[in-house]
């Protein structure tokens, strides 16, 4: 059953893939963007975006949505709908789940869930079988089936010459590897190593942990002449090396987290289990260094790294607590942010967060252009607004932000032309 | 002390959120506290009714023993839980630990715990409170706070003193509770041991790190050593106990570098030959007895401090 179609009227259309910026209509029929020509149905909904951005769906291409195996905590139709709450109309999803997405199996169960589902879903699926580090799975069928790209998302690649043949043999597959780049014997810790681990007496994670396997990652791309893609930067030394690496021509790409660039590791202080994340939040100099690093370029994409828990596993001493938060609803005023700070324009903006993840995964999306599939995000960027626990979407409540004043969110999320989240006026 | 000063602490989970007129009252309370362990009869009744409970996580005879003594000598009622950290993974969660000891109404429970914030974390979910006996590798303030009397007592001051920390500093929740209470009380910290034994950060907090014994220990009016933790060795820490006690033990020769009338001190128990000679731990400058003596007086005031008491 087609979507009634949709005028949008009066918004600023940003579209980045197509060299526009300018307040203009915009006409969905049949789940696709029409051209300028087409005539004005009779039955059209109308939507006012006076005020608003109008942009293509965003993108987030690293979450977690805990199906199967934890549906506590997150299951895809909570996920999606969190995503459409947020702006999102498509997302990738990281493969630690129970079981392990190793299998063409697992793939499809996620993919028949996802059919019901409030965004698009793309399975990534693991590098290794039960991401063990040790045998490849079978990227050839997995990709057949439907995923996206490969990663051991949650745990790093232990074996580098495993690695490389993930880079090699993926590259047969058209896949992108993803790396959680962590060096495991340096990060046994739970937050960043500094002065604020010494106050508080908790073990820490140099930034050198990072940086290193980064490198390994580069390095490996560089001479194979493969292409990697870097997950959740979080320090400057990381930023540095994949600026360098882009300017020799090295195939990397990059995202960083709305956390990374909004918060430092004073967060923890009062062992605040919603900041224990890993990577973990870092110093003020690495904030402003990602912050560099996504004005100039380095980063192509602003992901969330969306990472549902239960208060069961946060409600705990802080050694205990599980890492990671829930972004998917905070991401787009964080982000917007940057904007408002003049960190980034608009457009650069609007890569970050649908264009360049679309190019990146190799899927539909990322544009506005006429005849395709109609995933819109219409934006208020000025909406104000205090993020409570009650507003949340998510089955889960891990997050740094809540009680805090945001601004700019999604009005409209509109996914192939059916609205999946309208702002309650 | 200033005037119109009031002890505004609910619970006491660590020093650093003690300002330097908060640690004078509650030495000054511990002084007056200190001639009860004198008399023959060694109670009186300022805690009579009063429910303490201690809850040790962590095994601590001497911590949990000169607390029970604090409690006993004021009257208080105390009862002692040791529970296994790894309850935890039977189910039953500290918090959940927490709110069936609550529901029992304590007046005081006094957490060890092996992982740091621990008693932050109790304190948000109990009526009582909460006094924190060592929590992780973050602070230990009952120990500082006697560390700090003793040296009170000695020096008849707590400001412009040279205090040298040897050792393991990265994981010592007293070194913590003693770098702060000290730069806090206006005496300057210097430090000293291996380099994989001390944490980032230490001159961010105004504590000077050496590089030798010597400028650590050189003109000290208190050379502290901290206890080598033997069960922290499954990380590359150090080669050997046997260099450890020649390039970073504290024997006569290090101590003479001190000033003449330094204080030798250690919190116990002592690796014997390792950290500490026995000569020098036994010696005229050691004054490793009278923290002990001091822990029971301070432990009476925290008690009685904490239970709104001043
Ligand atoms: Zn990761």
């Amino acid at each position: 059953m087609m979507p009634v179609p949709l005028l949008i009227k009066n918004g600023r259309i940003i579209d980045p893939a197509n060299n526009v910026d300018g307040v203009r209509d915009l006409l969905i029929v049949d789940g696709c963007i029409t051209d300028s020509a087409t005539a004005i149905p009779s039955d059209v909904e109308k939507i006012d975006a006076s005020g608003c951005w109008v942009v293509p769906g965003l993108i987030d291409m690293h979450v977690h949505l805990r199906e199967p195996g934890e549906e506590y905590k997150e299951d895809i139709l909570s996920g999606t709908r969190a995503s459409a709450a947020g702006g999102f109309t498509a997302v990738a999803c990281m493969p630690n789940t129970k079981p392990v997405n190793d299998s063409r199996a697992v793939t499809a169960l996620i993919l028949s869930q996802a059919t019901k589902a409030d965004a698009r879903v793309y399975p990534i699926a693991a590098i290794s079988k039960n991401s063990q580090g040790s045998a490849l799975t079978e990227f050839g069928e997995l990709k057949a089936t439907g995923v996206v790209a490969v990663s051991d998302d949650g745990l790093p690649v232990r074996d580098s010459q495993l690695m490389r043949r993930a880079l090699e043999y993926a590259a047969d597959h058209g896949l992108l590897v993803i790396s959680h780049s962590e060096e495991p014997s340096l990060s046994k810790g739970v937050m960043n190593e500094g002065i604020i681990s010494t106050r508080l007496g908790l073990k820490g994670i140099p930034t050198a942990a990072e940086s290193i396997m980064v490198y390994r990652e580069i390095a490996l791309a560089e001479c194979l002449g493969k292409r990697v893609h870097i997950a959740h930067v979080s320090t400057a030394m990381s930023t540095e090396l994949i600026r360098s690496a882009k300017a020799r021509g090295v195939r990397v790409t990059a995202e960083t987290a709305p956390h990374y660039f909004t918060l430092t590791e004073e967060a923890v202080m009062g062992y605040n289990t919603n900041a224990k994340m890993n990577p973990p939040l870092r110093t003020e100099q690495d904030r402003q260094a990602i912050r560099q690093g996504l004005a100039d370029g380095t980063f192509d994409a602003i992901a969330t790294d969306h990472a549902p828990h239960s208060i069961l596993e946060k409600e705990v001493e802080f050694d205990r607590a599980m890492n990671g938060i829930i972004g998917l609803e905070t991401s787009l005023p964080l982000s917007l942010a940057l904007v408002r700070e003049g960190v980034l324009d608009e457009n650069k903006l609007i890569k970050l967060l649908s264009m360049n993840p679309a190019r990146i995964l190799g899927v539909e999306g990322g544009t506005l252009s006429a005849g395709a599939r109609a995933d819109i995000t219409v934006i208020n960027p000025d909406l104000q607004f205090t993020y409570t626990e009650e507003q949340v979407v998510s089955k889960s409540r891990n997050s740094p932000f809540l009680g805090e004043k945001l601004q700019g969110r999604a009005v409209y999320t509109i996914m192939g032309g059916r609205i999946t989240h309208r702002l309650a006026a | 002390m200033t005037t119109g000063y009031f002890f505004s602490h609910r619970h006491i989970l660590d020093i650093e959120h003690l300002s330097a007129d908060d640690i004078d009252y509650i030495l000054t309370t511990a002084e007056s506290f200190k001639e009860i362990s004198a008399r023959p009869i060694k109670k009186v009744p300022t805690l009579r009714g009063n429910t303490i409970i201690n809850l040790f996580f962590e095994p601590s005879t001497r911590t949990r023993l000169s607390f029970e003594i604090a409690a006993k000598r004021m009257s208080a009622d105390t009862f002692n839980i040791s529970a296994s950290t790894s309850s935890a993974t039977k189910g039953e969660t500290l918090i959940d630990t927490a709110r069936n000891i609550s529901a029992m109404n304590p007046d005081i429970i006094i957490l060890r715990h092996s992982f740091s914030g621990a008693p932050h974390m109790l304190s948000q979910y109990v009526n009582a409170a909460v006094i924190n006996a060592g929590d992780g590798t973050h602070e230990h303030p009952s120990q500082g706070l006697l560390d700090m009397l003793t040296v009170r007592e000695h020096k008849k001051r707590l400001n412009n003193l040279k205090i040298a920390i040897i050792g393991d500093i990265l994981h010592s929740r007293v070194a913590h509770s003693d770098i702060l209470g000290f730069l806090r009380m206006g005496s300057e910290v210097f430090v000293y041991g291996p380099g994989t034994l001390i944490p980032p950060g230490l001159k961010e907090l105004g504590v000077t790190v050496c590089s030798t014994m010597k400028e650590a220990v050189q003109d000290a009016d208190v050379v502290m050593t901290l206890r080598i933790q033997k069960e922290r060795q499954n990380d590359p820490l150090l080669p050997s106990f046997r260099e450890y006690a020649s390039k970073y033990g504290v024997t006569a020769q290090v101590a003479s570098w001190a000033r003449p009338d330094a204080l030798i001190m250690h919190p116990g128990p002592i690796n014997r030959g390792i950290e500490l000679m026995p000569d020098v731990a036994d010696g005229t400058q050691s004054v490793i007895l009278d923290q002990v003596t001091n822990g029971v007086a301070v432990r009476m005031a925290l008690l009685y401090l904490v239970t709104g008491n001043s």
